[in-house]
């Protein structure tokens, strides 16, 4: 695959200092680790759209999830059961909220200022279960809520977070996951069109535990899910994956951070997101950090976008920063290409249809990803959710 | 009876240096059942030719006409000349990932047939094809192409062509790169294929040994981008031996 309509892969004006690590040339590296933190918003400066973490989203349009008044109260949330999987409301004092992570820009100190209470999730119990927790038509007021994941020690479960409806949403979403328990995470976003939902995502990993974290965007106006992975004890691992469909006029944004922090850590991260139609934008930065104490870390993050039409922009900015010489290995990859005529042709070249072709090798590129999720109803679903985005051109 | 005719055909192909003349005046008719070898050259535009019969958008047909049983190919889009019964065997098939062999072959014995092949009678049609070209049943589950050494993309090619049933087929170099057991396989596959339906066959080779296996009724030297003779099968023994000189291919069709 060839040339973008637009693809960036530039260093941003913060990034600074260069390292050489293990996969091609010397990348730009952004100092991840001294990024500022707080729960506050008043510590945050208002968004202009120039500050580093905002300098690719169209902040105009969502001006009042970053400085407005959010309503904290509850939000609406419909959950399946599953043995194993309690859902409750705990009150902003309790000693859980924090642990995995801080906001790093002022959407989520704005969420994380006025939320109210915060929905628990605790997993409990080796036994493997899936749970779909749905808030549906959370309005056009914006809003604020907090939600904790938690996994006790050696616990298994898959916790598919979903969004449908209206939402104004700004959103922290911290995710624990305890001593050799197996997580998955799904965020999958599925909004109505005018929709504009800001989330941060907190990682941490416990001892030998293992986070599958999956961010699935296909509907709302402004989607921007920001997964920040904290392996914070020997043996951790994560795999990031993410697939996002942005249509005519969306903007679907992720911003990936693992922070490497202990020793035989190991991440994987893996987006793929197509675009298609005037004015269809995706970004991916995606900041991998191997501290000092990540001996024998193993790491590899990739982006690839598939653009299906003129008029569409991809921006990809990975980021690999080391501050250990004594790691297993490490690596990025990030591609955005055209669809390939090639490909067309050779299939047309056996009696498909053109249109069948593109879909066929849309549905492809993209089932790399869905394939990975680890339950079969939702990989279905999730791929007929993308035929009725192809459909839909 | 079916028939294959190309009459007066000249095709461009657009360059960063500017439009470029490839094919000047060919002509050339099959008919059902018969095997035309094309021997030439590098560059002299064979694969131009199994191109702008496919369909390719980078090739211009600027003169001349395709006509399958009378109907007019150029006015048909690349599927619809599959459909209607044309197949290219390509010189460097393309890799495709993220759809699997299996899900290939359905959808486009579907597209072709314009219904679905009957689950029972496809699925033991595509494993005795795969048997008979000596393909592990493992290539199923693979991306099409993908990975695939340059012998086993040929395999796959004919794969394709015994389980399309198309009329004509072009096969544009379907031996290079084959060693002799495989080219054995291969030829094997195209030999059936013709015996089950009658296939007329444009087979573009520059070695005469693939025509020790599949026998041609009439051999065709491509120079600069025209037929500048033909004959039967002994034709091809005197290009072994002479090559092209006497056709004084010192300048190619680079003007
Ligand atoms: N897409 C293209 N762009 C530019 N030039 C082309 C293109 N396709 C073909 N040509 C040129 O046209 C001429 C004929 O090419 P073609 O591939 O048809 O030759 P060929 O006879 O198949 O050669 P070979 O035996 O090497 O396969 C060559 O000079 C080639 O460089
Ligand atoms: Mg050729």
């Amino acid at each position: 695959m060839t040339v973008a309509t637009q693809s960036t892969a530039m260093p941003t004006a913060e990034q600074h200092g260069f390292r050489p690590h293990s996969d091609g040339p010397i990348v730009p590296v952004q100092t991840r680790s001294e990024r500022f933190r707080s729960t506050a918003v008043a510590d945050f400066a208002p968004v202009t759209g120039r500050e580093h973490e905002w300098k690719y989203s169209p902040v105009a349009a969502f001006a009042d999830l970053t400085s407005g008044e959010l309503d904290g109260a509850r939000l609406e949330v419909t959950s399946t059961d599953a043995a194993g999987v309690a859902l409750s409301w705990i009150p902003r004092e309790d000693e859980r909220i924090g642990t995995a992570g801080l906001p790093e820009d002022r959407a989520a100190a704005n969420a994380w200022s006025t939320f109210g209470e915060a929905l628990l999730v605790a997993v409990t119990g080796e036994d493997a279960k899936t749970v779909t927790v749905t808030r549906s038509g959370l309005g056009s007021a914006p809003r604020a809520a907090h939600t904790v994941i938690e996994a006790a020690p050696n616990s298994r479960a898959l916790v598919v977070l979903r969004g449908t409806g209206d939402a104004r949403l700004a959103e922290n979403v911290e995710i624990v996951v305890g001593e050799g328990a197996n997580l998955t995470v799904v965020s999958l976003q599925e909004w109505t069109d005018e929709s504009v939902h800001l989330a941060s995502h907190f990682a941490r990993i416990a001892r030998d535990a293992k986070l599958k974290h999956i961010v699935v965007s296909l509907g709302g106006k402004v989607v921007r899910v920001n997964p920040s992975t904290h392996l914070a004890e020997q043996g951790g691992d994560v795999e990031a994956l993410g697939l996002y469909f942005s249509d005519a006029g969306q903007h679907l944004e992720q911003q990936v951070f693992v922070h490497h922090d202990a020793p035989h850590t190991r991440s994987r991260v893996t987006y793929k997101g197509a675009l298609q139609g005037e004015g269809a934008r995706s970004v991916w930065i995606g900041d991998v950090l191997i501290g000092n104490a990540a001996t024998g870390t193993d790491s590899y993050e990739q982006n690839r976008n598939l653009v299906l039409t003129d008029g569409t922009r991809a921006d990809s900015v990975p980021n690999l920063e080391i501050e250990t010489g004594d790691i297993e290995g490490a690596g990025h990859a990030s591609a955005t290409g055209r669809f390939d005529d090639e490909q067309l042709f050779y299939l047309q070249a056996r009696g498909i249809p053109e249109d069948e072709a593109r879909r066929l090798v849309v549905r492809g590129f993209l089932a790399e990803v869905v394939q990975q999720i680890g339950d079969a109803e939702l990989e279905e679903r999730l791929m007929s959710a993308l035929e009725a985005e192809l459909q839909g051109s | 009876m079916s028939v294959l005719e190309i009459k007066n055909l000249h095709v461009n192909v657009e360059t960063d240096q500017g439009t470029r003349e490839i094919l000047r005046g060919v002509d050339l008719t099959i008919n059902e059942g018969e095997i035309h070898a094309v021997m030439g050259p590098n560059g002299s535009g064979k694969s131009t030719l199994a191109y702008t019969i496919a369909g390719h958008p980078k090739y211009t047909v600027v003169e001349g006409e395709i006509l399958l049983d009378g109907e007019n190919v150029l006015e048909m889009s690349v599927d619809e000349r599959a459909r209607a019964g044309l197949f290219l065997a390509m010189q460097y098939p393309v890799e495709i990932p993220g759809v699997t062999v299996t899900n290939f072959l359905r959808t486009a014995k579907t597209a072709i047939d314009g219904q679905a092949p009957s689950i029972r009678s496809w699925v033991k049609d595509v494993r005795e094809s795969m048997g008979n070209l000596r393909m592990d049943t493992a290539f199923a589950e693979r991306n099409v192409n993908e990975g695939f050494s340059g012998g086993e993309k040929k395999r796959n090619e004919i794969l394709q062509l015994e389980l399309l049933k198309p009329r004509f087929a072009v096969l544009d170099e379907t031996d290079s790169g084959l060693d002799v057991d495989a080219l054995k396989v291969v030829s094997e596959g195209v030999n059936r294929a013709k015996a089950n339906t009658g296939l007329g066959i444009l087979l573009i080779t520059h070695y005469t040994r693939i025509l020790r296996y599949i026998k041609p009724d009439f051999v065709h030297v491509f120079v600069a981008g025209r037929i500048a003779e033909q004959g039967g099968p002994e034709l091809a023994d005197r290009l072994e031996e002479e090559g092209y000189d006497r056709y004084h291919v010192a300048e190619p069709a680079a003007q």
